[in-house]
């Protein structure tokens, strides 16, 4: 078995009288995205700060690929801290130095790189978190968005193979949020540094991690993959996780993975193994060249756009959806056969090139001040299934059933 | 009567255990407080051995010389100021004094010896100390509070080495540069109003000065000044350094109170250690 990259065993923190993390155990493991879960004042932050060593348990042992830390040399220690970064939850940007001197700071403090490359090595983070025209600016003259991009950066100029994000949505919009975690998410790809997370952006969070620790009255209750959390039965997924969905499902119109599944199994139970219900999916094509273009904050406009136009027009009929990829809906009609779906998807074809589509575009002009253009598609595909099928089968063949229901193209100029 | 006797007997016994029972109270208090002032002095003198020894570092040099610009060259017109005026002050109150004896000729010794031994290392510690001192402190503190020293930490970049250090090594420079500045324009001071405004002859308030001002006076002075940037420093940086450790407040107010407690301790122990050191410097 895989020796976990990181390890608490039985570690237990006290401030004064107070506990408040008791005898926890957890693996993290290396490439991964883990997201520590739970209410505020559980022990997230502090829990995240005993990984990069700026607290000590009080009892227990930190494990760093089996070798206790407690125990390692200043030289080794130094070693496994020069591979981490951390990006706290409120920013920590230095006030007194513009963007680029607090990206800068790390590489100039710690390593005898020529100016030359350090200012190469800055330049390109500052380009890939899209804060070119804020470089000379001072973090008090940013937005908060771009403070957390700031901090980004300068949590990846030194290449670390494992970034800590303490709470990287707070403060922001649902849209914003959605943005940083796609971030995130497509940076952790990029560079394959392992991404410990701490975040309430439940079910958001579940898109882009590979394992959940859920952290309830001091102790880890859940480590296992978001699936499997669908699964799990404790006071914690009534008090922390249905009430955090629930927002979520007033915000976009769509539910959580988690309650997809749930309501799947109760709507199956009371049907007959002979009825049939249909799924419509819905992708959005060139999501990737938005996200280059026009940024994550657009991307997301139209995703969250998408969401709640298939939410007005399948919802009224017992329709349920919910976001299966980053670029993906999935919508379930419980109690609509093939043809009664296709009507409906036809009325909602013509309602979008009508006029959604051009909503859509709109809302994520706003967004961005650029004045560029991206093409982009949005399919559609409807399939059938019986409730003894497995869904999965269902969605892969409504996949295969998609086509092009509307496109934003750009006037070509002569 | 056997009655009485007890009873008074209770009743003195009961007052003689509540007395010691608010001795013991008193003692306690005074002996925890006690503790606490050892223990902090123990922890600022171990933070300044370390920040020196951090600043014997030549990475160090860019640093320091920027915080000798903070501290030092922006505190200059303030210096030049207090100095002048105090100077003027000084040469008029002491020239009336002296005319009385018929003394005015050393007008030039009283004046220069004052400020070169006493107010010039005292006076500019003390204005330093209110405004780059607190500023020390407030900076410092807002650091601790939004994080940014832990963020350092994160970076592997000691904070010591990078906030402290070239703090305690510029004011250890700036201070007793201001204090010769101090002295010269203290003494232009006194020479405008005694020369200029009294009559004063010129030769003779110049000739005192050269007669009875010895190179010790002046190496005195800047011992003085050079104990008192250590203090203020140290004081500054370390209420600054460990203001998320305040048990009065959290947060903003802690930083406020904290810049407070920095500016009224650096100015005591500036008063305080100027007595010893004078008086070690007398033996």
């Amino acid at each position: 078995m895989t020796t976990p990259l990181i390890e608490f065993k039985n570690v237990t923190k006290r401030f004064g009288t107070q506990t408040v993390l008791d005898k926890v155990n957890l693996q993290i493991y290396e490439g991964q995205v883990t997201t520590i879960i739970g209410l505020s004042g559980s022990g997230k932050s502090v829990l995240l700060k005993h990984i990069i060593g700026l607290l000590k348990p009080d009892e227990g042992t930190i494990l760093f690929r089996g070798q206790p830390v407690n125990e390692m040399k200043k030289a080794e220690m130094n070693e496994l801290m020069s591979q981490m970064s951390y990006m706290f939850q409120s920013n920590a940007l230095f006030g007194s130095m513009t963007v680029y001197d607090n990206i800068a700071l790390p590489l100039l403090e710690k390593t005898k790189l020529h100016k030359s490359e350090i200012h190469k090595r800055v330049m390109a983070r500052i380009e890939q978190t899209e804060l070119t025209e804020a470089a000379h600016k001072f973090p008090s003259e940013l937005s908060g968005g771009m403070q957390k991009r700031a901090a980004l950066a300068r949590a990846l100029v030194t290449d670390p193979k494992v970034v800590l994000f303490d709470e990287p949505t707070t403060g922001q919009d649902p849209v914003r949020k959605n943005a940083i975690l796609s971030m995130i998410a497509q940076y952790q790809r990029k560079f394959n540094f392992t991404a410990i997370m701490v975040s309430h952006e439940i079910p958001d969070v579940y898109f882009i991690s590979n394992s959940i620790l859920a952290l309830y009255d001091k102790e880890v209750v859940f480590q296992g993959t978001p699936e499997e959390l669908g699964d799990f039965e404790h006071p914690f997924t009534d008090e922390v996780i249905r009430s955090l969905e629930s927002l979520q499902r007033e915000l976009t119109g769509l539910y959580s993975q988690r309650q997809f599944k749930m309501l799947n199994r109760t709507q199956f139970q009371r049907r007959k193994s002979d009825e049939s219900y249909c799924v419509a999916v819905f992708t959005l094509s060139g999501l990737d060249a938005i996200k280059s273009m026009l940024g994550y904050d657009a991307a997301q406009v139209i995703i969250h756009s998408m969401g709640l136009y298939v939410d007005k027009h399948f919802g009224s009929i017992g329709g349920f959806s919910t976001r299966r990829n980053h670029d993906e809906i999935v919508t379930v009609l419980p109690y609509s056969d093939l043809q009664e779906a296709e009507s409906i998807l036809k009325q909602f074809i013509a309602d979008f090139q009508e006029k959604g589509i051009r909503d859509i575009w709109e809302e994520a002009q706003k967004k961005t001040r650029l004045e560029k253009c991206v093409d982009f598609a949005i399919l559609a595909g409807v399939a059938e299934g019986q409730p003894i099928e497995e869904i999965d089968a269902v969605i892969n063949s409504a996949r295969g059933q998609q086509k092009e229901i509307g496109r934003m193209q750009c006037a070509v100029k002569e | 009567m056997a009655f009485a006797e007890n009873n008074w007997n209770h009743t003195r016994g009961k007052q003689e255990s509540s007395l010691a029972a608010l001795m013991e109270r008193l003692f306690a208090h005074l002996g925890t407080k006690v503790i606490e002032w050892i223990h902090v002095l123990g922890a600022a003198t171990i933070f300044l051995f370390v920040a020196l020894l951090r600043s014997l570092h030549p990475k160090q040099l860019p640093k320091v010389v920027q915080q000798i610009y903070y501290i030092g060259a922006r505190s200059t017109t303030i210096i030049l100021l207090v100095s002048l005026f105090t100077g003027m002050v000084l040469g008029l109150q002491s020239y009336h004094a002296l005319v009385q004896f018929g003394a005015q000729g050393a007008l030039g010794t009283l004046v220069s010896l004052s400020l070169i031994r006493e107010l010039g290392p005292v006076l500019t510690a003390i204005m330093i100390t209110a405004r780059a001192g607190s500023a020390i402190t407030a900076e410092i503190g807002i650091q601790r509070i939004t994080e940014q020293v832990d963020a350092l930490k994160t970076m592997r970049i000691d904070p010591f080495s990078y906030i402290i250090s070239p703090r305690i090594t510029a004011s250890i420079i700036s201070f007793p540069l201001l204090t010769a500045a101090f002295d010269i324009i203290g003494i232009i001071g006194g020479y405008i109003t005694g020369v200029i405004l009294m009559g004063l002859n010129a030769g003779t308030y110049l000739h005192s000065i050269q007669s009875y001002v010895d190179i010790k006076d002046i190496t005195d002075g800047f011992a003085k000044s050079i104990v008192f940037a250590v203090i203020v420093a140290t004081v500054c940086c370390y209420q600054g350094y460990y203001v998320h450790r305040r048990k009065d407040s959290k947060g903003a107010k802690a930083v406020g109170l904290a810049t407070t407690s920095a500016v009224v301790i650096s100015c005591v122990l500036i008063l305080v250690s100027d007595y010893v050191v004078t008086s070690l410097l007398l033996i």
